[in-house]
């Protein structure tokens, strides 16, 4: 069960100062979409509007059907840290968002969706016992747990080591794929882009404005040494150098 | 004996009266901008007036028997708790509460579920301050025209110089000071399990 997401000329002022430019972007439904940009250049703001964290800002952003218009069920955040509730154990910080989360319908969901992210053993861990991997684990399982329509990832593997972020993005395939949200995924690691996405998109630096779109050809599961993806790897590269040097010639 | 009796009865029925207080203004002071507006500088100024200030008024006003002196420990153990409680809760973690509202929650909600659980531990600092505060102001109001209570049996001793009841007196309040601070510290520290500090480390 998943929604398209539609951006439409997304304008976001801070202080006077214009971060987000007139942003669009489609995304299908079950499609991943991997954004990368140069840092601070919005992308995080982005998924907050898209969250409904933030509502100060023009344009239109609709999920399916409805127009955000703040927080809503029907879409899921993994942040950048794990925020992990420090009181409640790995399956309590999971069973969080479930209205029912008593019921042992709700119990049984929750062990499944930790057993997704291979985090079984430590189901009864407080945070405070896990790693940093094990912990982003942990919130990937939270935001999965109520099968958000669309998913929101902002970074979500950026503090960890290389070994561990390619398992959790394997992980996090793992997961996609067994319902298929609709997916936006915020990241400055290229690899991880054109492994993860079906397509990448491009923003400028501030105000931020989708440049170029790249879409990945390669069927899943796809692997990390195929050279189609180091081919994409490169382009991606040299959009964003372009980039660089046009803001430098501008500047 | 019947001195230790009433001595514990005030800082009970005191300690209780001013930390509910404490409690129910925080709450309300923490979880309201207009609330907090309104009463923050005044009680930022009640604070500063020394706890013992009050004890000439409250004699006036409620009399010489047990309400000024339970007044006195309530108020000595009110504002610790109160302090720490508001501070406790304005420094919740703003991005714990963005998870609570990405999945729908609103103000009572998070209030229940990440902004109680998160001020906790500076309730419970509170807590323990305000109930040696409480031990504190209990003496002194004793001090103060009491018939019965370990104050009143200080006071009453030096006049009759008889120090073998003085220290009599004074081991009593160090034992029910330290006893009383250890329950509230077992408290603590089961509920507080989850926290990643020193003090959980080294008891774990």
């Amino acid at each position: 069960m998943s929604t398209p997401l539609r951006l439409a000329n997304i304008r976001k002022r801070y202080d006077g100062f214009a971060v987000l430019g007139g942003v669009d972007l489609d995304v299908d439904a079950g499609e991943i979409v991997a954004v990368v940009g140069p840092s601070g250049c919005g992308k995080s703001t982005l998924l907050r509007l898209i969250s409904g964290l933030d509502t100060r800002f023009d344009g239109r952003i609709a999920v399916g059907e409805r127009d955000v218009r703040g927080p809503d069920r029907a879409v899921g955040v993994v942040f950048q840290e794990p925020r992990l509730f420090p009181w409640l154990s790995v399956a309590g910080n999971v069973a969080f968002g479930l209205a029912d989360r008593d019921t042992s319908r709700a119990q049984v969901l929750v062990r499944e969706t930790i057993d997704v992210v291979g985090l079984a053993p430590f189901a009864n861990a407080l945070p405070k016992e896990l790693s940093g991997g094990m912990a982003q684990r942990a919130a990937l399982a939270r935001a999965l747990v109520t099968e958000p329509q669309v998913l929101l990832l902002d970074e979500p593997f950026n503090a960890l080591d290389a070994f561990t972020r390619m398992r959790l993005q394997d992980h996090l395939l793992a997961a996609w794929s067994r319902y298929r949200p609709t997916l936006v995924l915020v990241t400055h690691d290229l690899d991880e882009a054109v492994y993860l996405a079906d397509r990448v998109v491009l923003l400028t630096d501030r105000p931020a404005r989708v440049t170029d779109v790249l879409r990945v050809v390669p069927a899943r599961p796809r692997d990390r040494r195929d050279p189609n993806l180091l081919g994409l790897r490169v382009a991606l590269l040299e959009a964003l150098h372009l980039e660089r040097s046009e803001l430098d010639a501008a500047g | 004996m019947q001195d230790a009796v009433a001595t514990i009865g005030r800082v009970f029925i005191g300690f209780a009266i001013g930390s509910l207080l404490a409690i129910a203004l925080g709450t309300l002071t923490g979880s309201s901008r207009r609330v907090e507006q309104a009463v923050e500088p005044t009680m930022q100024a009640l604070r500063t007036v020394p706890t013992l200030a009050w004890a000439p008024l409250l004699l006036l006003w409620l009399g010489i028997d047990e309400p000024p002196k339970l007044t006195l420990v309530a108020i000595g153990a009110f504002f610790p708790v109160y302090v720490n409680l508001v501070s406790g809760i304005t420094n919740v973690d703003r991005k714990l509460v963005e998870v609570a509202r990405v999945y729908g929650l609103r103000g009572r909600e998070i209030a229940r579920r990440v902004v109680i659980p998160a001020s906790l531990p500076s309730l419970l600092t509170g807590l323990r301050l305000g109930l040696s505060q409480a031990w504190l102001f209990v003496v002194v109001a004793e001090f103060f025209g009491a018939s019965a209570g370990l104050g009143f049996r200080l006071t009453d001793s030096q006049q009759s110089s008889r120090v073998d009841l003085m220290f009599v007196a004074l081991v009593c309040l160090a034992l029910f000071g330290k006893l009383s601070d250890s329950a509230l510290r077992a408290l603590e520290h089961r509920a507080l399990r989850w926290r990643d500090t020193l003090g959980t480390e080294r008891s774990a």
